[in-house]
């Protein structure tokens, strides 16, 4: 069944895009993140355009955010007043991402900076993950008990809080960059920001892994909403059709990556992911690397006057 | 000169000039509206007519050529070069204005049956379509950028050469059919039927075809250029209840 996107100007089929939405859905319940670094590509790969795919990505991770929050919430695994600080930095983040996205697309380089960005990102966060996840399984195998974590340069800061869900007491300045970071990340590339978010949440700031996935959702949802609202009143790129196409594959498939996340242990989970990834990362620098088969690219939207 | 060869003279131009206005187009269209559905997945127009004469048909032989032709807007054609091991655009050149649909039909393949300048009057073949004059550059070699354009258009649908695809029987009546893609955006698709003989246009018709969105996506794509706001703000209102909406059902199966 095909369906025309109003925004977006193009047909594509409805259960194509359904299914994008319901794989997107399930890492998202499994993993806490926004799932958007493969949703995005996905949509460029069915010809959406670029602008459009980014902007309609962070309005569908909205949808999954709720639909996953809400469980978290339920299982007291959210830290609200962490969520509030990474959230002040995020939003200043992703105004100036929205800018930065608006600068580039006229001048023909947002693709390149956007798979740049994925490239370098999921690289060095899936490696790092994928590292370190693989020692904690050899640890647990062996039955050794993990590793207290040692005060590093982060607890010498300023302004310090409690956070009593994640078990706290730092300052609130690695968490308002950390926030601010992903806004920017979330503006740029239409991505809710987890997979930043969730290593540096569990390495950067020592947060307990319960309280991480449902504390970055928190924080996900209001980003990427005022993303949204920020790219539907600067460029008109939000597509809502295609948005509630993609949302109704994604909470569907959110509720079952959710209880397979349940059934799975902590490690396994991050080293699944950490190979996710990596897989992505891998994918996007083939693409950069071999000579694309056209060279040339039209622009219709955003052309410079 | 004899009277008798000035009379020759103007017989002769007047048989030259004669069909101009011997012969006409009629024109029928299958529908001269396209509204664009949520359920839209391209249209074929049919363009059909009929040849009026008011003298016995005269020699050499008849063509009709059919050209559809989507809003005209600006495009940046961009090209990606090696730099640094990676590909990236290094240089782009902006054409000042392509249509963004654009089909010729015709009974014969166009060289055949159309001169230079009837082409370059009538602006008929396709890369007439496009206005290249002043595309500002930073490429010396503008041509292959236009041609990349072109490559890339047809290779998507909205450019389309159809040879021997306009249908002419008894010299009389015509017809073609010509599929408009998908990817369409909005506007009128003018629309116009040349009658040709011995290379030269003897007559024309132009109409226009309106493309537009209707119902639900009309609504969506008027809120979403006019009132912005309140369209991002219902957009994440539809999230937010699909995702709440979404967790109590699941809760409620699972009881």
């Amino acid at each position: 069944m095909q369906i025309y996107l109003p925004i977006a100007e193009v047909s594509v089929n409805a259960f194509v895009l359904f299914g994008i939405g319901g794989l997107v859905g399930i890492l998202s319940g499994m993993f806490g993140v926004g799932g958007g670094f493969l949703m995005t590509p996905m949509l460029f790969f069915i010809g959406i355009p670029p602008a459009v795919a980014v902007a309609t990505g962070a309005n569908q991770i909205v949808a999954s955010s709720v639909s996953g929050v809400l469980a978290h919430l339920r299982r007291r695994s959210v830290d609200l007043p962490m969520g509030m600080v990474l959230l002040i930095g995020g939003l200043a983040g992703a105004a100036l991402g929205v800018r930065i996205f608006t600068l580039l697309s006229r001048s023909g380089q947002i693709d390149l900076l956007v798979t740049l960005c994925y490239v370098v990102f999921l690289g060095a966060v899936g490696g790092l993950m994928f590292v370190e996840s693989l020692a904690a399984l050899r640890r647990s195998k062996r039955g050794a008990a993990p590793k207290r974590r040692k005060h590093n340069w982060v607890h010498s800061l300023p302004g310090k809080m409690k956070f009593r869900v994640s078990g706290l007491y730092i300052s609130v300045i690695p968490p308002l960059a950390v926030g601010f970071l992903v806004g920017m990340l979330s503006a740029i590339m239409g991505v809710g920001g987890g997979f930043i978010m969730v290593p540096a949440m569990i390495y950067l700031l020592g947060m307990p892994t319960k309280v991480v996935i449902g504390t970055s959702l928190f924080q996900i949802i209001f980003v990427t909403g005022f993303v949204t609202v920020m790219h539907a009143t600067s460029s008109q790129t939000v597509d809502v059709l295609l948005a509630l196409v993609l949302i109704l594959g994604g909470v569907i498939g959110a509720q079952i990556g959710t209880v397979i996340a349940l059934r799975l242990k902590a490690e396994q989970l991050r080293i699944l992911l950490a190979l996710l990834v990596l897989g992505v990362c891998f994918r996007l620098a083939l693409d950069l690397l071999i000579m694309p088969e056209e060279l040339y690219s039209l622009q219709i939207r955003g052309v410079a006057p | 000169m004899s009277s008798a060869r000035v009379f020759g003279v103007i017989f002769l131009l007047l048989a030259l000039i004669r069909p101009a206005w011997a012969e006409e187009v009629v024109l029928g269209l299958s529908r001269s509206e396209i509204p664009i559905t949520a359920t839209f997945n391209g249209s074929e127009i049919l363009v059909f007519g009929a040849i009026k004469r008011e003298a016995p048909l005269p020699e050499g032989a008849l063509d009709v050529i059919v050209t559809i032709a989507g809003p005209d807007a600006p495009v940046q054609v961009r090209r990606k070069e090696r730099r640094f091991g990676i590909w990236v655009n290094a240089s782009s050149v902006r054409i000042g204005s392509a249509p963004g649909f654009y089909a010729v039909a015709s009974t014969r393949a166009l060289p055949q049956i159309l001169s230079e300048t009837e082409d370059l009057r009538h602006q008929i073949s396709i890369p007439l379509a496009l206005r290249t004059v002043g595309a500002s550059e930073d490429a010396p070699d503008v041509d292959a950028f236009v041609e990349a354009l072109l490559r890339i258009r047809q290779e998507e649908g909205t450019y389309k050469i159809l040879e021997n695809a306009v249908a002419l029987d008894e010299k009389t009546l015509f017809r073609t059919a010509v599929f408009l893609p998908p990817r369409l955006s909005e506007g009128d698709y003018r629309t116009r039927i040349f009658l040709l003989r011995d290379e030269a246009v003897i007559d024309s018709y132009e109409t226009s075809i309106d493309v537009r969105k209707v119902g639900l996506e009309r609504w969506l794509f008027n809120l979403a250029y006019e009132r912005p706001l309140v369209y991002g703000i219902m957009a994440l209102v539809v999230a937010c209840l699909a995702g709440w909406g979404a967790s109590a059902a699941a809760r409620a199966v699972r009881g």
